[in-house]
């Protein structure tokens, strides 16, 4: 009968005025300076050090070249390495600085960096207590008792949710670009990326490797990353409909992203791991190149995996939602 | 701040109507309702109606399963069985039809802290069509609210967070409203204001659905009471039905005590009620040193006196006392409260 429009005003109404919104504007006010300023030491500390970015380059490839002849270090580190130094020799052979020092590159190694962890604590921030919040607060009796199906509420509060996973994406993105800006210049757009890297265990095959521009490169790592941030979204709503308490709802889903980033890790020979959702946030490394945790994971896997524990997700919590018993 | 009960509430609720239910549409109709959860159950099967322009209340001890039944009659919980009714929707297979003529306060009138009150009233309102912002100063200004009213929710004190969740449960112009335990938090001198207001409503044609632990608010306002306990319904009726169901005490004073009840012993239409069968407000009989209280006809206590004359004993005061219905439930509910 009414609507969905006013219905999501209200709900996105209700998360900017409880100012979660600012707290992630916030800490990401915080934190880009510092990785900028770390990130900037490290330039200047290379500029010292060598003239020529393709001497620093070359270094670099050497001294992974040692490591793989040391008998101290795991196979497993190996493969990463030998694979690494195939990746920056083919960077070197097209005369491209992987690493040159700008804007553009910084906001996109910063969203590389932030999609298993610190995207996901972002998203918590907004989505956790979205339906906990009403519960613990006593305000759910008030909203379900107006005349508006059930499943409108959620759905509303759904649509709110990816409005603000949007714009926490879009935030991160526009925020380290504008800070990290100011130290590095705001060039880079079109500077080249190499994408396509195929990977047969150790060997990287370069026959599919193609150029884009960083612009573009930029592009696709924040639309995977909006990707794994809408399926913790999900995920944190359905938590937040089954837990009554703000408080639990946080602590599951921190745990269940912590566990999976440990997982990630160390898992590489348990198989059935590459099923657990939080294995296959880290979308952005297949466009890189780097190896997949666990063997048999490509890019579409961890795409399909994710939808499915999305969809999982929204179902479990329109189903308790709309026939839950609300006690208190 | 005061309720300002002249106000008309809305033009949409329907034309004053006697109080009386016999001659009104029932707004809500309770059938047979129950309640398991996890096993147990927590209503045993319920059922009453509410005419327009009713003033129901709603009386039991706390964990007799008001709150329960309030939660069932707006669709936050589900019956296990039976059926609810509102202008003759089912709650639970038509929410948007039966809900958009209810408004309600379950417990605490619980608004969002981190809104203003126009803020809240807005976002209700944006819950249900026709409800502009004409419409939201109206109640504003029925509940008294308008110096406070673009004020933080958190910043009110009880009083107020009761009359905001009035004005919210007021805005969709309903039929029937349903108010938990509304006097709680509000001064003596609110609470009067709060009973007339209610009056003012109910002779505009809108139900009242109020239930209480606090009986002496209830027979001050309520036209119809049902008395629940363990999930129960003990009692439905008038508050003059249920009251003369116990029927009134007649209290007499001698000035030979002894005397008079010998004489009263053998009258057989009267009879002397033991002390702890008493069910008399205790200030009454603080006032009365010596009563003996009896319980008999009304028609007789002329002739009774007659008797009492002729065998010399000195009355010095015969009256009639109503049991309050504080003194009825306690009857009506023994052992609950102790549990």
């Amino acid at each position: 009968m009414s609507s969905l429009l006013p219905l999501v005003r209200n709900e996105t109404m209700k998360v900017w005025k409880k100012k979660r919104f600012f707290v992630v504007i916030l800490v990401l006010l915080v934190l880009i300076p510092v990785f900028t300023y770390a990130q900037m030491k490290i330039a200047l500390n290379n500029r010292d050090k060598f003239d020529d970015w393709r001497l620093q380059l070359q270094q670099k490839i050497t001294d992974y070249q040692n490591q793989l002849s040391s008998e101290r270090i795991p196979e497993e580190w190996k493969q990463y390495r030998r694979i690494a130094v195939q990746q920056l020799q083919y960077y070197l052979d097209h005369d491209v600085n992987p690493d040159s020092p700008n804007a553009v590159t910084f906001s996109r190694g910063f969203v590389e960096a932030a999609i298993t962890m610190f995207i996901p604590l972002l998203v918590l921030a907004v989505a956790s207590d979205l339906v906990s919040g009403e519960r613990s607060t006593g305000t759910i009796k008030m909203l379900l008792t107006r005349p508006v199906r059930r499943w409108k509420i959620l759905l509303s509060k759904l649509i709110a949710l990816t409005l603000y996973v949007s714009l926490t994406l879009l935030a991160t993105v526009v925020l380290s670009y504008l800070i990290a800006g100011i130290f590095f210049g705001y060039g880079g757009w079109t500077l080249p990326v190499f994408t396509g890297f195929v990977i047969h265990g150790s060997d990287v095959d370069s026959s599919a490797v193609h150029a884009v521009p960083q612009w573009f490169y930029l592009f696709m790592v924040t639309g995977l990353s909006w990707l794994s941030a809408m399926t913790i979204a999900c995920l944190a709503l359905m938590v937040s409909v089954l837990v009554r308490s703000t408080a639990a709802s946080i602590v599951t889903m921190m745990a269940a992203i912590i566990a999976g980033s440990i997982l990630t890790n160390m898992a590489s020979s348990w198989h059935t791991a590459k099923y657990i959702f939080s294995v296959n946030l880290d979308l952005t490394n297949y466009l890189a190149g780097s190896p997949p945790p666990i063997e048999g994971m490509s890019l579409l896997f961890s795409v399909c995996v994710l939808a499915v524990w999305a969809v999982a997700a929204i179902i479990v919590s329109f189903s308790v939602f709309t026939k839950q018993d609300m006690l208190n | 701040m005061a309720f300002a009960a002249k106000q008309p509430i809305g033009s949409n609720v329907a034309a004053p109507v006697d109080s009386g239910i016999s001659s009104s549409e029932v707004v809500l109709s309770v059938q047979a309702v129950t309640k398991k959860i996890r096993g147990r159950s927590i209503i045993r099967g319920i059922s009453f109606d509410i005419g327009a322009g009713e003033i129901f209340g709603f009386l039991g001890p706390n964990g007799s399963g008001k709150t329960t039944t309030i939660r069932m009659l707006v669709d936050l919980i589900r019956p296990t069985s039976g059926e609810i009714y509102i202008c003759g929707h089912q709650v639970q297979r038509e929410p948007e039809e039966a809900l958009r003529h209810v408004g309600c306060i379950v417990e605490n009138p619980e608004m969002y802290s981190y809104l203003t009150g126009w803020e809240n009233l807005e976002h209700f309102a944006r819950m249900q069509e026709g409800i502009d912002a004409a419409r939201i100063a109206e109640v504003v200004e029925i509940v008294g609210m308008d110096n406070r009213i673009h004020d933080k929710v958190k910043t009110y004190s009880l009083g107020m967070r009761q009359r905001l969740g009035i004005a919210q449960a007021l805005l969709g112009r309903p039929k029937l409203l349903i108010l938990d335990e509304p006097t709680n938090g509000l001064d003596p001198k609110g609470i009067k204001e709060l009973r007339e207001f209610i009056r003012t409503l109910a002779e505009q044609g809108m139900s009242l659905f109020i239930s209480s632990h606090l009986l002496s608010e209830i027979q001050l306002m309520c036209d119809r009471v049902a008395i629940i306990s363990k999930g129960e319904l003990l009692a439905v009726g008038s508050v003059e039905e249920l009251l003369s169901q116990r029927g009134a005490y007649v209290i007499w004073q001698f000035d030979n005590r002894e005397a008079g009840v010998r004489i009263l012993r053998e009258l057989e239409h009267v009879s002397i009620v033991p002390e702890q069968e008493q069910h008399i407000d205790e200030s009454v009989l603080a006032l009365l040193p010596g009563a003996v209280i009896t319980s008999m006809p009304q028609e007789r206590i002329a002739d009774t006196v007659e008797r009492l004359t002729r065998s010399g004993i000195g009355i010095t005061a015969v009256q009639k006392v109503a049991p309050t219905l504080e003194e009825l439930f306690i009857t009506m509910t023994e052992g609950d409260v102790v549990e």
